[in-house]
C-alpha cells in the first residue's frame, strides 16, 4: 500500500550501466533516503542482454548487478531504504533471482522482490508489421526478421504498483528513466497519477537526477575555468520533495564535486529538446519557466516546472542487427607524419578496393586533428597524428578486411607506423516506435515470500 | 569573442540528433548571444559534422539557449561510425564560435 509521509529523500544509485559503485553506498550509508534509485539501461542494452540470455537463460540483466547490491543492501536494509532499479534489463525476474542469492549469501535469508513485467513487446510488435517507425516513418515491417528486441518505456505507475507490494526492492527492464525516480514519489507522498502538477515536480527531480554525477560535477569540470571540489570522489544526488510539490536537490557536503545552480542548468537540458514539450508516459513537461535558487551549500531548490496530460501511446524501442563496423588505427610522429598517415589512408582505399569490397560507408579520422569536430580550415598539424579507418558492411568479412589492411602497414605502410590496433562489432542498431497504451499491459509479480 | 567566453554548454544526445545548451554567465552575455548566436550562425559552425536543420529554443529564467541540431552524429549513436559517438565533445565545438 501507499505511504503517506510528508517528506521523502530519494537517491541516485548510478547514471548509466558502468556507473562508479561507491557513491551509492556513500549515500545508503549517510544520506538519510528512503529510496535509492539505479538508472542502468542504455537504448540499445536490452538488445545486448537478450543475446547473453539466449546463451545463458539466467542472465540478462545488466553486469554490475551483484556488485550494485553487495555495496548497498547492507546499508539499505539497515536504513530501511527501498531500492528501485532497471537492472533487470532483458531478465528482470533472472536480476530478481540474482539478487536474492547475494542477499542470502550477506545472511539476509528471503529477501522478497519486486518484478515488473511487461515491458517487452516483442510479439506484440511481430504481431502489428504495420506499425510506423518514428524516424523514416515506414513500416517496422522491414526490421523485423533482424529484431533483437522490443521494448516499451513504461511510466512510474507500475514503479508505484511495485513499491505497494511492500517489497523492498522493484526491479524491472524498461522504464523511462525519470519514471523509475517519480515512482517513488507516487508512492511515498501518495501523490495521483492525474495530479500533473505534482508530476511535473516528480518528472523534474527525475530528469536532474537519472545520469548521478551529471548534476554534482561530472561532465562539468574545465580546469581553471569550471572548477570543482575532489573530482575523483564526485558524490551522487539525492532530491528532498515534499507532499505539497517543493523539490530540493542535495548532494552530501562531505562528498567531491559541486552542487549548485551551474550544474543543474546544464543537466535540466541535457538531452532535451523542446523545452516546452518534454514526453514521458507520465506527463508532457514544460521546464520552460524552471528557475534554480541556491539554498545553502550543496543544496538547490527548483520551481517552475509545468505538466501537461500524457499522450495516448507508450514509446518502443526495437534494437535489430545491423551489419557490422570493421576498424584500424595506426600512428605517426614527427616529421611528415600527417602527410604519412594519409598515404596510410589512400592505400587501405585502394587495397580493400582491389580485393573486391566496397562499404556503404566509409570514416577516416584523423586523430589529433579532426576525429571529433570533423575537418576545420587553418588548424595547425600536431606532432604525431593517428589515423583511424572505419566502414560499415553487411557482411563480416568485409568488415573484418579493414582492420586487416590497416594491420599490414605495419610492415607494408608508410615509414614510422606504430601503435596499430583493429576491431570489428556487430552493430545492435535501435529504432523507435508508438502504440497505443491498451496494447501495453504491465503487472508485477513477486519473487520470493512476501 | 568566443562563446567560451560569454557561457558554459553541454552536449546531449537522441538518435540522430544532438542537442547543446548554452548558458549564459551574466546578463551582458546572455543579450549577445540572444542577438548573435543564431541558429543560422550554428549550423555554419557544425557544416563539418551535421546536416542540420538547427532549432534555436530560448530559455529567459536561465539565460540560456538549446539547440537542437538534427542528422549530427552519423546516423545515430548505436550505429555511427564516428569515435565519440553519442557527441559529448561538440559543446566545445559550439563553445569555440568567434561572435
Amino acid at each position: 500500500m501507499n505511504s503517506n509521509k510528508k517528506n521523502i529523500r530519494v537517491g541516485t544509485g548510478a547514471g548509466f550501466s558502468d556507473d562508479r559503485i561507491e557513491p551509492a553506498a556513500d549515500l545508503a550509508l549517510n544520506g538519510n533516503l528512503d529510496y535509492l534509485v539505479f538508472e542502468c539501461l542504455a537504448e540499445r542494452t536490452i538488445a545486448r542482454e537478450n543475446l547473453t540470455k539466449l546463451k545463458n537463460p539466467e542472465l540478462g540483466y545488466t553486469p554490475y548487478l551483484i556488485e550494485r547490491f553487495e555495496a548497498v543492501l547492507p546499508a539499505c536494509i539497515k536504513n530501511n531504504i527501498r531500492i528501485v532499479t532497471n537492472m533487470g534489463a532483458a531478465n528482470p525476474v533472472g536480476a530478481a533471482k540474482a539478487i536474492r542469492r547475494v542477499a542470502q549469501d550477506m545472511g539476509y535469508g528471503n529477501l522478497p522482490i519486486a518484478v515488473v513485467n511487461g515491458d517487452d513487446v516483442t510479439e506484440i510488435i511481430r504481431n502489428n508489421p504495420q506499425l510506423p517507425l518514428m524516424e523514416n516513418s515506414e513500416p517496422v515491417e522491414a526490421i523485423i526478421p533482424h529484431m533483437a528486441s522490443a521494448n516499451v518505456y513504461l511510466g512510474a505507475d507500475v514503479i508505484r504498483d511495485g513499491l505497494n507490494t511492500g517489497a523492498p526492492i522493484v526491479i524491472t527492464g524498461r522504464v523511462a528513466d525519470p519514471s523509475l525516480f517519480l515512482g517513488t514519489m507516487l508512492h511515498g507522498l501518495n501523490w495521483s497519477y492525474d495530479d500533473y502538477p505534482k508530476l511535473a515536480i516528480g518528472t523534474t527531480a527525475g530528469h536532474l537526477m537519472e545520469c548521478a554525477a551529471q548534476v554534482t560535477g561530472g561532465c562539468f569540470i574545465d580546469p581553471g575555468k569550471k572548477d570543482c571540489l575532489d573530482p575523483v570522489n564526485i558524490g551522487f544526488p539525492f532530491a528532498d520533495i515534499s507532499q505539497d510539490g517543493s523539490l530540493t536537490i542535495g548532494k552530501l557536503d562531505n562528498s567531491g564535486g559541486r552542487l549548485d545552480v551551474m550544474t543543474c542548468k546544464e543537466q535540466i537540458l541535457y538531452e532535451m529538446h523542446d523545452p516546452k514539450n518534454y514526453i514521458t508516459p507520465d506527463c508532457i513537461l514544460d521546464i520552460s519557466d524552471i528557475e534554480f535558487h541556491q539554498e545553502a551549500l550543496n543544496r538547490v531548490k527548483v520551481t517552475g516546472s509545468k505538466a501537461r496530460p500524457r499522450t495516448t501511446t507508450y514509446k518502443v524501442v526495437v534494437g535489430y542487427h545491423d551489419g557490422y563496423i570493421g576498424e584500424g588505427e595506426v600512428g605517426y610522429a614527427g616529421p611528415n607524419a600527417l602527410a604519412r598517415a594519409k598515404l596510410a589512408e589512400q592505400i587501405v582505399r585502394d587495397r580493400l578496393k582491389s580485393r573486391g569490397f566496397s562499404y556503404p560507408e566509409i570514416r577516416v579520422d584523423y586523430i589529433g586533428i579532426s576525429s571529433l569536430h570533423g575537418a576545420g580550415v587553418d588548424r595547425p598539424e600536431p606532432y604525431e597524428v593517428r589515423m583511424r579507418f572505419s566502414a560499415r558492411s553487411s557482411s563480416r568479412k568485409a568488415a573484418l578486411a579493414v582492420g586487416f589492411e590497416v594491420r599490414t602497414l605495419h610492415v607494408n605502410g608508410p615509414s614510422g607506423g606504430g601503435g596499430g590496433s583493429n576491431s570489428i562489432r556487430e552493430v545492435l542498431a535501435v529504432k523507435s516506435i508508438l502504440i497505443p497504451r491498451h496494447m501495453v499491459k504491465p503487472f508485477v509479480t513477486i519473487e520470493g515470500n512476501l | 569573442m568566443k562563446v567560451y567566453d560569454l557561457a558554459h554548454a553541454r552536449a546531449g544526445d537522441k538518435g540522430n540528433t544532438s542537442n547543446i545548451s548554452v548558458i549564459a554567465y551574466n546578463d551582458d552575455a546572455w543579450a549577445l548571444l540572444l542577438e548573435k548566436l543564431t541558429a543560422e550562425r550554428v549550423l555554419k559552425a557544425y557544416t563539418n559534422v551535421a546536416k542540420g536543420p538547427v532549432t534555436r529554443y530560448e530559455l529567459p529564467k536561465l539565460k540560456a539557449l538549446n539547440f537542437v541540431i538534427e542528422n549530427a552524429l552519423g546516423g545515430g549513436v548505436t550505429v555511427s561510425l564516428a569515435l565519440d559517438m553519442h557527441g559529448k565533445s561538440l559543446s566545445y565545438l559550439m563553445l569555440d564560435v568567434d561572435l
